[in-house]
């Protein structure tokens, strides 16, 4: 077990976060599986609106691989396939029947490879290079488990996996025998589940020593040609839970956080679950809130009336706009202003005062005109500014010898949080590897 | 504030295009986007961003120039009175605001011409109008001589934002440092207006303040124009009029030179600023100091009767003539300068050693941190490229020992 120091990057203290491990439940009707969550997946429907599926049943599978399969979180009815421009899927929305039928897999008789593809499960995982999900004919080199979430109001892994160590420990038992190598294992040093047949190494430092990508570059970095596949700890307890018995679990536990959530709390639901039953009457402001599934900083913008995301354990909402009418923003001398530069004023504020956010991006768009902004927030050995100036030039070549086979779109957040330029980071490294793969394949 | 928000939206539509004055339009969204924070939320990535923007970092760069403006204005008013013998029975408001009135035509000239081009350039290509000028338009001033003629001022200047700036792409794309190219054209175009001992000391009075006949003993030479022309190693350095000057009066800066650039003082309060706030470098500023100390001490070691300027001592070179204005503001343009951090050290390095050589063993010019900053900029691509491709080597040294295994 090696502790490895992160240096670079921040912890965003922010209001909002959750005072106790207590935990409620929801329910709800309606349940949606978003596409858009399984990034690599095109998606060839196995189901038509008005069929019935069980809770585990498929509900599409990917069209260049056949065997990669997403699933129906409950069973009941496909009430409607959302679609969007040029009919791209958008949600597939089933209603709940109460039936309670579950597909049962049999993990006796098939091997863990395709009892993973079958269930679902695999589409947890993702693969380095590209950020998608594993494709099924390579190998990977390793499989990295990053077991805490860094990430601002980010739940906490071990209150998530209380009394689920030994579905952790089976999960790891099933992904070391999908590798040749090795099963590493990423922790916080505070929190360090007892499991075996694992490389574990302890993470000291901020925001992203969470990222899997961030312990990776610090462990064994991925070269060209290499594929690894990364996951958290969270899934990996569901992978040794369908292995235990047969059942994929659906249920999750969700941290609905945000300065906007009048009583910030753990809620016990299942995935794909609609926001409207996370946050029913607990929401201040509604009108002027923006609710984002997932953490602040990665989380994807959702509607009031749209659903749980990938990888549904956090819930975030803050003001979509505190003060639309902010008289000369940028010549602010007040300490409130949320900012980590010592330009405004909030370095003032004695202790560690959560700060007050919203959605705004504060300024325009520029050039990149400051320097190492991207370098004190990205823990890994790549120089984040060329390696963003090769992927909006598309220059392949530039973009392989930078590191792009390194990097996910999340790697980027911080720096996109900080960047003075207010750059769309994480979208350019999306589109820059989403056009990589179509290049390479 | 309100009121004036609901103004402006009622307002706006005229500015839109198709609107009666859509030709204005980046100049309305400049004047809006000056006056509130722009409401737009973030459409994908993260939901929250720092309230840092690039109006923020060039506000703090101006703040950081306020000292050395100030003490400029007074400066100038103090060397008029001192050429004119009334130095003793001036106050201070007096010299200040003579100053004030010599430098303040420089000052609405650069930013009426550099601002009108850029505003122009915005509309043109339909992008915001950015600050990048905000700051270039009170560093020319500043790094001028006070008697540069206005109309010089406006063709470098309008030279500058154009070829320089505009036709690279706006802020954050010239590879030149903007004012200083300012100064450059200006030095090269008009030499007999930008050196000597008629540039630096405004002798005529300005509305009628601060009339009066030059004293006997008047020089307008700078402390670096007396050493470049002294014929001994043993000379002595005086102000205007005939006395001795002190390594102190140098540091606070009561001596002939361009504006803002005299007083080291006021230029550490400056940097003091650019440091705390994170606005500029401290890698490049400490290595142009720590180089031109150097190169400094390396002149002082062998000096020679050939070099006047080589007996100076490297703390006498580093206070004198714009080293530390350089060091301080222009050197640590992020925009023009190394952007790799092992390149910052090696950019701000060579510009400080090549300050000193030049103004050392290159007669012809009496000040070397324009031309050491510019020269670097050229080169600071070069060394970025080769720490890249360290970064580049490395990786691939990483695969190849993979793959064997």
């Amino acid at each position: 077990m090696a502790n490895i120091k992160i240096k670079k990057g921040i912890d965003l203290n922010l209001e909002g976060a959750i005072a106790s491990a207590a935990m409620e439940s929801a329910t709800c009707k309606s349940y949606a599986v978003i596409p858009d969550d399984f990034t690599g997946i095109v998606p060839r429907l196995e189901v038509k609106e008005g069929d019935n599926v069980a809770a585990g049943g498929v509900l599409y599978h990917d069209k260049a691989f056949p065997e990669v399969k997403v699933v129906s979180p409950v069973a009941g009815r496909v009430t409607s396939i959302v679609r969007g421009e040029r009919r791209k899927i958008e949600a597939i929305v089933i209603e709940a029947d109460g039936s309670g039928k579950v597909k049962q897999h049999d993990i006796a008789g098939g091997d863990a490879r395709s009892v993973l593809l079958e269930s679902g499960l695999w589409c947890v995982m993702r693969q380095r290079p590209y950020d998608i999900v594993p494709n099924p004919s390579v190998a990977p080199r390793d499989i990295f488990v990053t077991a805490f979430d860094s990430a601002p109001l980010a739940p906490d892994f071990a209150l998530l996996l209380k009394g689920k160590e030994k579905y952790l420990q089976k999960g790891i038992e099933v992904l070391a025998s999908l590798t040749k190598g090795d099963v590493y294992l990423g922790c916080r040093p505070s929190w360090v589940p007892d499991v075996k047949g694992c490389i574990v190494n302890t993470f000291d430092g901020p925001h992203p020593a969470g990222n899997v990508g961030v312990q990776i570059a610090n462990v064994k970095p991925v070269n060209k040609g290499e594929t690894v596949w990364t996951l958290d700890a969270v899934s990996v307890a569901r992978i040794g839970e369908l292995f235990t018995s047969g059942i994929v679990p659906f249920d999750t536990v969700v941290a609905v956080v945000g300065e906007s959530v009048k009583r910030p709390h753990y809620v016990r639901c299942t995935m794909g679950c609609t926001v409207a039953s996370l946050l029913d009457g607990n929401i201040e402001n509604a009108d002027n809130a923006r609710i984002v599934s997932g953490n602040l900083l990665t989380g994807s913008h959702v509607a009031a009336d749209g659903f749980l995301r990938f990888p549904y354990r956090q819930l975030s909402v803050i003001a979509e706009v505190r003060n639309s009418a902010d008289f000369l923003g940028w010549a602010s001398l007040s300490p409130r202003r949320f900012s980590i530069y010592h330009s405004f004023t909030r370095w003032l504020l004695r202790g560690d005062k959560p700060a007050e956010v919203d959605a705004k991006i504060n300024g325009g768009q520029r050039a990149i005109i400051m320097s190492g902004e991207y370098d004190r927030m990205l823990p890994m050995d790549i120089l984040g500014e060329y390696l963003i100036k090769a992927i909006i030039a598309f220059d392949i070549d530039k973009m392989e010898q930078l590191g792009i086979y390194e990097v996910a779109p999340e790697d980027f957040a911080l720096c996109e949080f900080a960047d003075t330029s207010k750059l769309p980071l994480q979208q350019i490294v999306r589109d820059g590897l989403n056009k990589l793969y179509k290049e390479m394949n | 504030m309100k009121g004036l928000r609901k103004y402006l939206d009622k307002i706006k539509p005229n500015f839109m295009p198709g609107g009666k004055y859509s030709k204005l339009q980046s100049v309305f969204e400049g004047f809006e986007s000056f006056l509130f924070t722009p409401n737009t939320t973030s459409a994908s990535g993260v939901s929250i961003h720092d309230s840092n923007d690039s109006k923020r970092t060039m506000t703090v760069v101006i703040v950081s120039l306020i000292p050395c403006l100030l003490f400029g204005m007074y400066n100038i008013g103090y060397q008029h009175y001192l050429a004119i013998g009334q130095a003793a029975s001036a106050g201070f408001w007096e010299m200040f605001a003579y100053g004030l009135l010599a430098l303040l035509p420089t000052i609405v000239v650069s930013y009426v011409v550099g601002l009108g081009i850029e505003f122009i350039g915005a509309q043109i290509r339909h992008h915001e109008i950015q600050e990048g000028f905000l700051v270039t338009g009170l560093l020319i001033p500043l790094i001028c001589p006070i008697n540069t003629p206005l109309w010089m001022i406006a063709v470098a200047t309008a030279f500058s934002v154009i070829f320089v700036k505009e036709i690279f792409g706006g802020t954050g794309m010239n590879i030149f440092n903007v004012a200083l190219m300012t100064r450059a054209f200006l030095f090269f175009a008009y030499p007999a207006k930008m050196s000597g001992d008629a540039a630096f000391v405004a002798t005529e009075p300005i509305l009628g303040l601060g009339a009066g006949n030059l004293v006997d003993a008047y020089s307008g030479a700078t402390p670096l124009g007396q050493v470049a022309t002294a014929t001994t190693s043993n000379f002595e350095l005086t102000n205007i009029v005939g006395e001795p000057i002190s390594a102190l009066d140098a540091f606070i800066g009561l001596i002939p030179g361009s504006v803002g650039e005299t007083s080291t003082l006021c230029i550490l309060i400056g940097a003091l600023i650019l440091l705390f706030t994170g606005t500029a470098s401290w890698k490049v500023m400490l290595s142009v100091f720590v180089g031109g100390l150097f190169m400094g001490f390396i002149a002082n070691s062998f000096p020679s009767p050939t070099y006047p300027a080589s007996s100076l001592s490297p703390i006498e070179q580093v206070c004198l003539g714009g080293f530390a204005f350089a060091a301080v503001f222009m050197a640590t343009d992020p925009v023009t300068g190394a952007r790799t951090e092992l390149g910052k050290y090696i950019y701000g390095f060579l510009i400080g050693v090549i300050a000193i050589l030049i103004r050392v063993y290159n007669s012809g010019y009496p000040e070397g941190a324009m031309l050491a900053v510019l020269l670097m900029n050229a080169f600071a691509p070069l060394i970025d490229h080769f720490v890249v491709q360290a970064n580049i080597n490395r990786r691939l040294k990483r695969a190849k020992a993979n793959n064997k295994l």
